[in-house]
């Protein structure tokens, strides 16, 4: 007589998988996944209780470390929301610099995503070459502003230090550098039938479940949803420059990993362009008062992150520091899907599709 | 078989010497292990990434003979990256007891070393020094790589210290 | 107007010392700043203005010493040749100054003067489209000369309010405004004992058809609790924000789970840091905070049970 029982196990805090400190409980049958419940809280650091009582430009450092792997655009939905309410006019080449530096971050995420979710997929080598890529990226970051990875460069009206000389054709001889090496990864990986086997098909859903749950980012684009918010509700220079958003159609994995890697290509893109109409001089900081403090009442900003659509949500008093600030985290809200897209998946699925909506701990917990 | 040390010519005493190595067990011992750090991957937050890129190709670990272990009973030692919260801090006491000895922690990170940024925040543990007997500190938001591989290097060079002298440089 | 003046003082006097420090970044400033730098600079500064300037130059400090010295100023004042680049008033006279100025302040180099010529021009520029759009647009234009002009959002809002009226509950809407500094978002304030049905009716009425939820954030404002929703549609990109008012004591929102699923677990999140419970909620518990956690961190009034840890 043979007798199964359901067995709970663990996918701890601690696990091999580079993602931080997530929680899985899930019930196994098996091998087949009958429930998973995503516990998650062991980074949260209290960041919005703490903003509570700095000022805006204090702030700044802390948003860089809620999704630390794309720093620059968290720097940016601060900045912009507090612009926003200050009515603040931010100088050309102060956004020509923020506009590519974020591009410029969203390639260095794409490739840390890129390189991870390889190496849970158990190809080794793509892990070193994106981490190769990347660190010509975080030379250029470092040269800007001076940190590798927690950059604390944008500054409300602005941007804290102007580009040193040589640095944009840097950036500019980087591009095609960075789009050989594309090609490569693509003939490296995209044809390799485990790798096909491993994420075609896996974790589908379709348009009205990801919309209902409030998916945002590549994981609300692979099911055809056009939404992109430096298209839909243009911020920054975003109205000015050609690329496409890719958008898939089956709504897996597959699916999420074409729409990244191309959305890399779309970002040099972009950053190509950038280069060609950077202002050849103008001012770094716009017209601030010496105080920051934005008038009385709420404001909610919305910018596209490598990771879906992050928002900034600040109460204020008109007082220095603000009221209520609070981060609308795209990893926070793409998780909740996690739950209804396992049940009934295998194990090794659940680290693919896990891997597959790139998530940053840091942004989930913030 | 007889071999008196008193009658060594010079060129062999040349040879001897660059050949012929005499030690203590316990150096060798300490040699031996720091030499071969294994890691438990135990990164939390933004030093994290700082970790993984040190591990990449362009400031490679591998060459001190570190590789990342996922497991704790494989590893000796723990490299804390990143921001301790009260919720995670069981589970770090209890992936600590599961390595086994000799074992090594190094707090890397101003979070993991004294709470960071978060140090007044309501969540955070000031410090996993509260938690785990910590050997090296490693300050810096994110420490740099080469501060990281600096301060494994210091580890290695207190594991052979210690193995050396039999001192301990800290309390256990 | 000398009501203005003074406002304008007050309000200037803050930013006057960052504007001294980098003289071509007061070329961005809104032309209302320069009336009023420290008065000493502003009498001569402005003086190159009246000799072009039209009848609309309020402001003056001492309006009798200005036609003093039209010339003196740039000359006079070589290191600070954007003050008089500043004041380009309300009117399309602005021209007149670079001319008054560049014949002055030889003195300073070509380049900052280019500059600051390409700035006024594109400052006269903007005032001219701001003076044909805006009627008067005094500098000082603290009370606005006349309302301003609807936002185009407020269809929706109104629309929305209508629907909330009629299908809802008369009561259901405590108030509705458009947030300007959100970028004119239709803000609607709905009472919690109507915010199911509330919810249910921006989702499905083909008109609203909002069927995004973004975020939902708590906020705890001492006297009372506030929990609001920004919701879109989209396809039309129609958005709202529903604010739901709440007691502190025991505050209590209807979860509107049932409706978005992506509400799930940002209100857990806001019942685990500021305890508002959200019957009709599957699951909920602590997110993110540990199980056996006292308190609510994130209310205004909590005190940490291990300060020291």
């Amino acid at each position: 007589m043979i007798r199964t029982e359901e067995l709970l196990l663990n996918v701890g805090p601690q696990h091999p998988s580079t993602h931080g400190v997530l929680r899985i409980v899930v019930k196994l049958d098996g091998e087949v996944i009958t429930e998973a419940t995503p516990v998650i809280g062991y980074l949260h650091r209290g960041t919005e209780k703490l903003a509570e009582s700095l000022n805006y430009t204090q702030i700044i450092p802390y948003t860089d470390r809620m999704d630390y792997v794309s720093a620059m655009t968290n720097n940016y939905v601060l900045v912009h929301a507090v612009e926003k309410m200050m009515g603040i006019e931010v100088p050309e080449r102060a956004e020509f610099l923020r506009l590519i530096v974020m591009e410029l971050q969203r390639v260095a995420s794409h490739l840390v995503w890129w390189g991870t979710y390889l190496l849970d997929l158990g190809a080794l080598s793509p892990f070193l070459f994106a981490f190769k890529e990347r660190e010509m990226i975080i030379d250029l970051f470092n040269e800007l502003c001076g940190a590798r990875l927690t950059y604390n460069y944008m500054r409300v009206g602005g941007v804290k230090w102007d580009a040193p000389p040589g640095w944009i054709d840097k950036v500019r001889d980087f591009v095609p550098y960075m789009e050989k090496q594309l090609k490569e990864y693509e003939r490296l990986v995209s044809g390799n039938e485990i790798f096909l086997a491993r994420v075609k098909g896996i974790g589908k859903y379709d348009a009205e479940t990801a919309i209902a749950y409030g998916l945002s980012g590549a994981n609300l684009r692979c099911t055809g949803v056009k939404w992109d918010l430096r298209k839909n509700e243009p911020y920054s220079l975003y109205d000015r420059f050609e690329f496409d958003v890719p958008v898939g159609t089956n709504g897996d994995c597959y699916d999420r990993y074409m729409i990244r890697f191309e959305e890399m290509r779309q970002s040099l893109r972009i950053l190509k362009q950038a280069v060609e109409q950077f202002p050849s001089s103008g001012e770094t900081m716009g017209k601030v008062p010496r105080a920051i403090r934005p008038p009385a009442g709420e404001t909610y900003v919305r910018i596209e992150s490598p990771r879906g659509e992050i928002g900034c949500h600040i109460v204020s008093k008109g007082k220095a520091e603000p009221y209520r600030l609070k981060f609308r985290r795209p990893s926070f809200m793409n998780l909740q899907i996690l739950p209804k897209l396992l049940v009934g998946e295998t194990m090794t699925n659940l680290i693919a599709i896990l891997g597959g909506v790139d998530i940053v701990l840091g942004e989930v917990d913030c | 078989m007889g071999f008196d040390l008193e009658q060594v010519r010079p060129e062999e005493h040349e040879e001897l010497k660059r050949n012929v190595l005499v030690t203590s067990l316990e150096q060798l011992k300490g040699w031996a292990r720091s030499h071969s750090m294994w890691p438990l991957t135990f990164g939390l937050a933004c030093c994290a990434i700082e970790m993984m890129g040190t591990g990449g190709a362009h400031y490679d670990l591998d060459r001190f003979g570190v590789f990342f272990r996922p497991s704790p009973r494989q590893a000796d030692v723990m490299i804390v990256a990143g921001t301790v919260t009260k919720k995670m801090a069981p589970l770090l006491r209890r992936l600590y007891e599961q390595m086994p000895e000799p074992k090594w922690v190094i707090a890397m990170g101003s979070c993991a070393t004294a709470g960071g940024p978060y140090v007044r925040s309501y969540s955070v543990v000031k410090g996993v020094d509260q938690i785990v007997p910590v050997d090296v500190y490693i300050p810096g938001c994110p420490p740099n790589p080469a501060a990281l591989i600096y301060g494994i290097n210091k580890l290695q060079e207190k594991i052979r210290y210690e193995a050396k002298t039999g001192k301990q440089v800290t309390n256990r | 107007m000398s009501e203005e003046n003074k406002r304008e003082a007050g309000r200037q006097e803050e930013t006057a010392a960052a504007e001294q420090q980098s003289p071509p970044a007061a070329e961005q400033t809104e032309p209302a700043a320069a009336e009023q730098r420290e008065p000493a600079n502003t009498q001569e500064v402005s003086g190159t203005e009246p000799a072009g300037a039209g009848a609309e130059h309020p402001n003056q400090p001492q309006p009798d010493t200005m036609p003093e010295h039209p010339d003196a100023s740039a000359s006079d004042k070589p290191a600070e040749p954007a003050e008089p680049a500043a004041p380009a008033a309300a009117n399309a006279d602005a021209p007149s100054a670079p001319a008054g100025e560049a014949a002055g302040a030889g003195a300073v180099d070509p380049e900052r003067e280019a500059k600051i010529k390409a700035a006024q021009e594109a400052r006269a520029k903007r005032l001219a489209a701001k003076a044909a759009a805006g009627g008067e647009a005094a500098p000082g234009d603290a009370e606005p000369a006349e309302p301003k002009p609807p936002s185009p959002k407020q269809p929706w809002l109104d629309e929305a309010v209508e629907l909330l009226k009629s299908e809802v509950h008369p009561e259901a809407v405590e108030e509705a405004v458009i947030n300007e500094l959100a970028g004119d978002m239709p803000t609607i304030t709905v009472k919690a004992e109507h915010w199911r049905a509330a919810a249910e009716l921006l989702k499905s009425h083909e008109k609203l058809g909002c069927n995004y939820l973004r975020n939902v954030t708590g906020v705890d404002y001492e006297a009372h609790m506030e929990v609001v929703y920004f919701v879109i549609n989209l396809e039309t990109k129609r958005e709202y924000a529903i604010k739901i008012r709440t007691d502190r004591e025991q505050p209590s929102v209807p979860s509107a789970v049932p409706v978005w699923p992506s509400a799930d677990w940002p209100e857990r999140e806001i019942y685990d840091l500021l305890g508002v419970d959200f019957p009709g909620h599957p699951d909920l518990r602590r997110i993110m905070m540990p199980d056996d956690w006292v308190g609510h961190p994130l209310r205004k009034d909590y005190v940490p049970l291990d300060p020291e840890v």
